[in-house]
């Protein structure tokens, strides 16, 4: 009898366990992002930017040369990167805490020069490695460690929309905001994922992927219910689909 | 190449291309902006790469970033500005990164003023970020000390794989000296096997990360860390004399304070006062050997700062209760006067001023 292979593990990432808790999506986004990297076979040209936050230990899960950077600062040192090693994929992987909050500057920044990097924004409302506390991304009445009665916009102000914002710039080359709720919508995720990396290798600038992610433990859900809760609150919200395709098509 | 007349913070700029560097991210500052407008027009035409950053934060960053790849690079700022860079020179420090950061300081604290100031002395000397940890402080009082400097900056950050810091005052930054540059024949930069540039052909991923959860393996990393800065103290100390072998007083100035008080010095010896100067040139790691060979037999010592008195805690350190140590010192950009430290001299000597 012969076996034949039917999946396996991408060569994208390391073989170190994942610390990420049950349900959480950074690890199918790590995958497809090292699968992309895999498949487009430029693993060996990528440099990584780890950021502060969950996904700080990313730099051991990555299957290529990681950097990590100071909180919110991962697309400076993308830059930083990238502008002394054109000819190399770089790409920062971060949080919305890390991106949207402290970070917003570098990030908007990095867009307006066109820095020709690609940016991995994991957005799941909510600071997870610090214990849940409210993010610029959180939803309006959404309880957190720092909105125990829930995200009052008369205190907190209101959700930054960060894809939306970030293709009014016009460094950005792809902006696309996609989730991880479904196998589909996984699928479209990579090819997401797989357009922003595309974009770079074209030399056509800034390329940014939000994915809308979950965070069971500090929402207070199991694995499932994770997922209907991006679907059903997250995905009104932040409405998925192409911000900006300097390219033009689909 | 012949002398040339220049600026002080082009001095910086022009000294770090023929150390190598290529690659500065800065952003505008008084009183050090001359040297990010020389590096726009000067890094292309030696094929390098000068970015002006959204901010001191992203300068810095991009600063550790370009580090990472393992290339000579440089960011400098003023004061308000180099406190914004300390985040990530702690980072440059926890991650073993080299590079120069120059601190042209101005007065504070705060906005402060933009004139000359030395009043960062505690933040360079004393770490500045968190974390415990020393970072090589090199102080020039001449445009031609910036040329050699400038230099031996560079070769110290690549030698132990460490971030160094230039410090001048507004007032060196300012002023125009003649100076001559030469190519540093020995100036050779390491490999950077650590360098994360990709990992075609070294056969897996390299890291570069300060991040270290296990207590005691941070320990460890740290411990290395004291080490390297040991082996920084054995190494790498500058300081110049100055007539301090028949010395009854010694008067301790650094960068243009120095050369007034050289000044002072030389009136004050007409009238036989016996009185000498250690010039500290690396402000860590601090000169200890000068304070050490005199302090037996000098009356006293006195500090001389354009600050309200921080390099005087390491020159008390360094005598040691064996002689009484004093102070003089301007601040909020006021330059003392070589009439004010002659004046300083004659009081402390106990003499009568003429």
């Amino acid at each position: 009898m012969t076996m034949k292979t039917v999946f396996k593990k991408t060569t994208g990432l390391t073989d170190k366990p994942t610390h990420y808790c049950p349900g959480c999506t950074h690890g199918v986004i790590h995958r497809l992002v090292g699968e992309v990297l895999e498949e487009m076979d430029i693993l060996e040209d990528t440099v990584g930017v780890a950021s502060v936050g969950c996904s700080v230990l990313s730099y051991e899960y990555f299957n290529c040369d990681m950097t990590q950077a100071a909180h919110g600062r991962a697309p400076a040192v993308a830059t930083g990167v990238k502008r002394v090693l054109p000819n190399r994929f770089v790409f920062t992987y971060q949080g919305d805490g890390d991106l949207a909050s402290i970070g917003i500057s570098e990030v908007i920044h990095a867009a307006a020069r066109g820095e020709n990097i690609t940016v991995i924004f994991v957005n799941n409302t909510i600071y997870g490695m610090t214990g849940g506390q409210m993010a610029p991304t959180t939803l309006i009445g959404q309880k957190t460690a720092t909105t125990p009665f829930g995200r009052d916009i008369s205190i907190q102000g209101l959700p930054i929309k960060v894809c939306e914002m970030m293709a009014t710039l016009d460094g950005a080359a792809y902006i696309e905001r996609v989730s991880t709720h479904d196998v589909p919508h996984i699928q479209k995720t990579k090819k997401a994922i797989r357009k922003a990396f595309e974009t770079q290798k074209k030399g056509l600038g800034f390329s940014m992927v939000e994915i809308l992610s979950t965070c069971p433990t500090n929402w207070g859900l199991d694995p499932a219910e994770s997922l209907e809760w991006v679907k059903d609150n997250m995905v009104p919200v932040y409405p998925l689909g192409v911000y900006k395709n300097k390219e033009g098509g689909k | 190449m012949g002398k040339v007349l220049m600026k002080g913070n082009e001095v910086i700029a022009e000294a770090a291309v023929h150390a190598g560097c290529k690659y500065f991210f800065g952003y505008p500052i008084t009183p050090q902006s001359e040297l990010v407008a020389y590096m726009a027009r000067r890094l292309p035409e030696v094929g390098g790469l000068f970015l002006q950053a959204e901010s001191e934060i992203a300068a810095i960053n991009m600063v550790y970033g370009a580090a990472s790849t393992g290339v000579r690079v440089m960011t400098s700022s003023s004061s308000p500005g180099f406190s914004l860079k300390q985040e990530g020179i702690s980072y440059l420090v926890g991650s073993e990164l080299p590079a120069v950061i120059c601190n042209i300081v101005r007065g504070g604290p705060g906005l402060g003023n933009i004139q000359p100031a030395q009043s960062d002395y505690f933040q360079v000397t004393k770490g500045g970020g968190h974390g415990d940890y020393n970072i090589p402080v090199l102080a020039p009082a001449s445009l031609q000390e910036i040329v050699e400097l400038t230099q031996d900056a560079f070769d110290i950050a690549d030698r132990y794989r460490t971030p160094v810091i230039l410090m001048g005052d507004g007032m060196l930054g300012q002023m125009m000296e003649p100076v001559e540059f030469s190519e540093r024949s020995d100036t050779e930069q390491c490999k950077k096997e650590w360098a994360t540039t990709g990992t075609r052909g070294d056969g897996g991923p390299k890291i570069i990360t300060s991040l270290e959860l296990d207590a005691e393996s941070l320990e460890l990393r740290n411990r290395n860390l004291q080490q390297k800065f040991a082996r920084i103290k054995e190494n790498e100390v500058r300081y110049e004399t100055y007539h301090i072998d028949d010395a009854e007083y010694i008067m301790v100035a650094f960068g243009t304070t120095a050369r007034i008080t050289m000044n002072a010095i030389n009136k004050a010896r007409q009238d036989g006062v016996k009185v000498g100067l250690i010039r500290p040139i690396s402000l860590w790691p601090f000169p200890e050997k000068p304070f050490i060979e005199t302090r037996e037999h000098v009356k006293a010592y006195v500090s001389v700062e354009m600050s309200a008195g921080q390099m005087i805690e390491d020159v008390r350190l360094a005598v040691s209760g064996h002689a009484p140590v004093d102070f003089y010192g301007r601040t909020g950009g006021v330059v003392p006067t070589q009439e004010e430290i002659y004046d300083k001299i004659i009081t402390v000597s106990g003499g009568v001023t003429i």
